[in-house]
């Protein structure tokens, strides 16, 4: 059957946040049971008749009118954005008004200021990503609990008091307002932890869910497609998941294991996204503000622009990752850099760096740092050591993906 | 050939919009396959949930559904088949029995005389 994969859920963000601007933040209730009331007609339909001509016109279409009949009956739906309201009281202008808010341009604008709204300075970062994914991605509290390693019942309560929170906004967010630059930096960093935790997933099912990227990129698309939102830090930030994304088909074989950097088959990443996440990253080159976007995504070019791995500019890269810690100093990043200078310089060297990474007791859950040292270890022949390491990974490991991958290194050892 | 009616009945909505896309495909994947093999006369219609029933001498009219829930008639579709039997098989596939739903299969009342009649 030829329909779109996750059509569904991505219509769904669209008539929620489109019919958020006609009935208010305040009518959320509303909102979504309209929603649910139009994609309940459409499965109804199309499991029996099929597929319509324009799928995502006929749901627009029903939730449309059903709209325009609760406007037409109910006042109390009409506590929508006072500059709309006035509109919705008489019968000449409720039409062109709800079709207005129904245009292609309106829908995406709406989209945006949902975005933007759900990136509420009250709410933690894990409740703007947890909003996010539920309204403009339509995924369900289940399907947000599966994802995020998380029980249901404290991303039930999550999503609850976030939408508490956002309903006490008398309006969607004014993408003219004042705040706007302040708002897109939380916007850009609720849709680069959307994406990381797609792309590193610490999830016990996938170590990588490729689902949570495509979301986080669909909705940076939105951000970069308004001139008036671009700025050269969103630039960077899509450029930086281009260049990932395009990386993403080789992390995992086959079979579905994790394969290590090193290894990854070049011929096979995606070069359409990795050009165009070089223009990106070249529209990224304007203005003063350098941020981690731009430098992450530089680093990112680094590896994608080199044919073998062996190719790779190591020195270019230890001196970006020293750039990264200026800025945004963490124990990932300080682990990142001393990978770097060990493919430079030789693993003695990154040992050495690792031994005066600041706060590295940060890192005693995080299966990669003993992984690391059990790497350069056993590229000094240090075969007993490495071992050891490899086994202290795997007792950390999040997934069946990652305890593969550890046990084949651990394999390695015995063998040499 | 018989034609033969199956009522959808009582069925749980999926919870999410990812979910409803399955299933919704699996609905279409179903009957197409039917379809394919020349077992549909109609496609048939989906039913909504809410209604009036018009009752008895006095015409009284009650708002319905006047089943419970699990009961409500959903849709139904025209299926031709050589006997119950085989209208009972083709219905196995379906997948409203995933959701605790189930299919009414009743054949259609006008006996087959003929065309002489």
């Amino acid at each position: 059957m030829d329909i779109e994969e996750h059509f569904f859920r991505h219509e769904f963000g669209r008539i929620v946040a489109t019919l958020t601007r006609l009935f208010g933040v305040g009518n959320f209730a509303l909102v979504e049971d309209v929603t649910q009331d139009a994609f309940c007609r459409a499965m109804e339909t199309w499991k029996l008749r099929g597929l319509p001509k324009n799928p995502s016109a006929w749901l627009m279409a029903t939730a449309k009118n059903r709209a325009l009949d609760i406007l037409r009956r109910e006042r109390t739906a009409r506590v929508s954005e006072p500059a709309l309201a006035r509109f919705l009281e008489s019968e000449w202008t409720l039409v062109p008004t709800v079709e207005e808010a129904f245009s292609a341009y309106a829908v995406n604008d709406s989209q945006l200021r949902m975005m933007f709204s759900c990136c509420h300075p009250r709410l933690s970062e894990e409740a703007q990503i947890a909003l996010i994914l539920h309204i403009l991605c339509g995924f369900s509290v289940k399907e947000i609990a599966q994802a995020f390693v998380s029980s249901h019942a404290a991303i039930e309560k999550r999503i609850t008091r976030a939408k508490k929170i956002l309903a006490e906004s008398t309006k969607l967010f004014d993408l003219a307002d004042a705040d706007l630059p302040s708002r897109l930096s939380s916007v850009l960093q609720a849709l680069y932890l959307l994406f990381n935790e797609g792309y590193h997933g610490s999830s016990p099912e996938a170590a990588v869910r490729m689902e949570l990227c495509q979301e986080a990129m669909r909705l940076m698309n939105l951000l970069t497609k308004q001139p008036a939102l671009v700025t050269p830090q969103s630039y960077a930030l899509a450029a930086l998941m281009y260049l990932n994304a395009a990386r993403l088909p080789t992390r995992l074989d086959g079979s579905g294991n994790l394969v290590s950097f090193f290894e990854q088959d070049r011929s096979l990443w995606n070069h359409n996204l990795i050009a165009e996440g070089q223009a990106l990253l070249n529209l990224s080159a304007s203005g003063t503000e350098l941020t981690k976007y731009h430098i992450e995504a530089a680093i990112a070019s680094m590896h994608t622009s080199a044919a073998r791995s062996e190719d790779t500019d190591w020195k270019q890269i230890v001196s970006l990752y020293d750039m990264l810690m200026a800025i945004h100093p963490s124990p990932v990043v300080a682990l990142n850099r001393a990978i770097a200078i060990a493919q430079l310089e030789g693993p003695d060297r990154g040992l050495q760096e690792i031994r005066i990474i600041h706060d590295l007791h940060r890192l005693s859950s995080y299966p990669f740092y003993p992984a690391t040292l059990g790497e350069l270890e056993l590229r000094r022949g240090n075969y007993p050591v490495a071992k050891a390491h490899f086994s202290t990974a795997l007792s950390l490991a999040r997934n069946p993906m990652e305890r593969n991958f550890l046990q084949r290194l651990i394999d390695t050892c015995k063998e040499s | 050939m018989t034609e033969f009616a199956y009522f959808y009945r009582g069925y749980e909505l999926p919870a999410s919009p990812e979910e409803m896309q399955k299933k919704t495909v699996k609905w279409m994947t179903w009957l197409k396959d039917l379809s394919d093999k020349g077992h549909v006369k109609s496609l048939g219609e989906p039913l909504q949930p809410g209604g009036k029933v018009v009752k008895g001498t006095k015409k009284q009219i009650i708002d319905g559904p006047y089943a419970e829930a699990k009961d409500v008639v959903g849709g139904y579709s025209i299926i031709v088949a050589k006997d119950i039997e085989q209208a009972v098989e083709l219905s196995l596939g379906c997948p409203i029995f995933e959701d605790d739903g189930s299919i009414e299969v009743r054949p259609f009342g006008q006996p087959a005389l003929g065309d002489g009649y």
